[in-house]
């Protein structure tokens, strides 16, 4: 029996099936699937904390590599001594504070709320990392990342990454080269929070001058770049009071 | 006998060459210069778009008799849209690190002109096995020119294959730099894929004569 497809009935009984088809097969895929992507990303983030204050794989030059997934969680704990949350004057500890959804919190800010901002504090061989997340605007998607500084708001070290920024040209903000750049380089110039910003034509290539707040830009790569300028700063800037406060215990 | 027939043979091998998706069909040249700044990018690309486009044109070719001709191009988009989501989730699930090397390219397959066009020329004609190995052709023919970019745009825009530094280091001033090489940094921006692909269609016009249309 041949089926007439040019029907109208027929075309819309088979839009209908078809629909419910691949809904379900999908939905069925996402709700599997999701505690282990969940899960998956929860490491992630903590990999990418530890990385941020030095605790990684790194061999002596090129590739990134972070501690291992199966030990992930206990480097966590080892290192991260306080997850802290601020908000507004009220400082308080809460030791899911890496979960904390830094897109919701900015929507709930513009919304006139008070945000939350994560700041996680870790120890390593005997001095203090302050870790700030941070998240901006790139050229096509969402960039973000951690800061590590010291007391002295220092870079100790820094982790990128990105949504969707173009392979070889912005997406080059998580290779080895541009992250070991920032390190070294202090937030303040003077007594002002002024960022470190990703410069062209910087004749600095080798990153030798410490006290510019500048590291060499990406080639091909400018609105990328200057996402991430604005990203250090703008992010930074939210932790200004406690910052303060621990710049003064010094 | 052969595993391949003849006829299947040509259905891999001709669009290597004299049918190129890329330098003779044109299609496929959005993807090209995105992602072609690096080498491991276009592989990665090439075998993304492989595996889709093998798959959804058996997808395509099983439903060919039922699809209603009125919506067939909706039909197409959303087997491929499915067909990419549920390797995206799956992946993001058992291989988190490949997955996100790949979140990138997820739209941009779903978009690749290649794959609607297999869908609509062959695969809606042809059984599931010869639609199989038109897909397989198509992707390696899409895939080879997308290589053939990466490798050229890498090595003369940042002096590197696979992230490998081969022609020393710029800043440290070893191997050819120590002579003044200095890197094309005009060769990472996209114009430049362009410009290869046409120099990639030259070559292979000047090649084979039949390729150049009378006008």
């Amino acid at each position: 029996m041949a089926i007439n497809t040019d029907k109208n009935s027929y075309t819309v009984i088979f839009a209908a099936i078809m629909v419910v088809i691949v809904g379900s097969l999908l939905a069925f895929f996402a709700s599997s699937l999701s505690e282990k992507i969940q899960e998956n990303e929860r490491l992630e983030k903590q990999q990418n904390i530890l990385y941020a204050m030095g605790v990684n794989e790194n061999e002596d030059e090129g590739s990134v590599n972070f501690v291992s997934t199966d030990k992930v969680a206990g480097e966590f704990k080892k290192y991260i001594k306080e997850q802290l949350v601020i908000e507004g004057d009220k400082i308080t500890k809460d030791d899911n504070a890496y979960l904390i959804d830094l897109k919701k919190q900015e929507t709930e800010a513009k919304a006139g709320k008070t945000r939350k901002l994560p700041l996680f504090i870790g120890e390593k061989d005997g001095s203090k990392y302050y870790i700030i997340p941070m998240r901006g605007k790139g050229l096509w998607d969402a960039i973000w990342g951690f800061v590590a500084l010291d007391n002295n708001l220092v870079v100790k070290g820094v982790y990128f990454d990105h949504k969707g920024e173009t392979p070889g040209l912005g997406a080059n903000i998580k290779q080895r080269y541009f992250m070991d750049d920032f390190a070294g380089e202090s937030i303040l110039k003077g007594t002002e929070y002024a960022g470190i910003a990703v410069a062209k034509g910087n004749n600095d290539p080798t990153n030798e001058i410490k006290d510019d707040n500048e590291v060499d830009a990406l080639a091909g790569a400018t609105i990328t770049g200057n996402g991430l300028s604005a990203m250090i700063k703008e992010s930074v800037k939210l932790y200004k009071s406690y910052l303060e406060s621990i710049r003064a215990k010094n | 006998m052969a595993l391949l027939s003849k006829k299947d043979t040509s259905l891999i091998l001709d669009p290597l060459a004299d049918n190129n998706p890329i330098t003779i069909q044109v299609l496929g040249i959005c993807s090209a210069l995105a992602i072609t700044a690096e080498l491991k990018a276009s592989i990665v690309m090439a075998l993304s778009v492989m595996f889709v486009l093998g798959m959804g044109n058996v997808v395509i070719s099983l439903m060919r008799n039922i699809i209603p001709s009125k919506i067939r191009i909706i039909v197409q988009l959303v087997v491929v849209a499915a067909l990419v989501i549920m390797v995206d989730q799956v992946l993001k699930a058992f291989a988190y690190e490949l997955s996100k090397t790949l979140s990138v390219f997820v739209g941009l397959i779903i978009t690749n002109c290649i794959i609607m066009g297999r869908f609509e020329a062959f695969a809606l004609a042809n059984g599931p096995w010869r639609s199989f190995l038109d897909g397989i052709g198509n992707s390696a023919g899409y895939g080879l020119i997308l290589i053939i970019i990466g490798f050229f745009r890498e090595l003369l825009g940042s002096g590197t294959l696979l992230g490998y530094k081969v022609l020393g280091d710029p800043i440290e001033k070893t191997g050819l730099y120590a002579i003044g090489y200095e890197n094309n940094g005009f060769m990472l921006l996209s114009p430049m894929a362009l410009i290869v692909v046409g120099l990639i269609i030259w070559v292979q016009r000047s090649r084979n004569k039949a390729l150049i249309e009378e006008n």
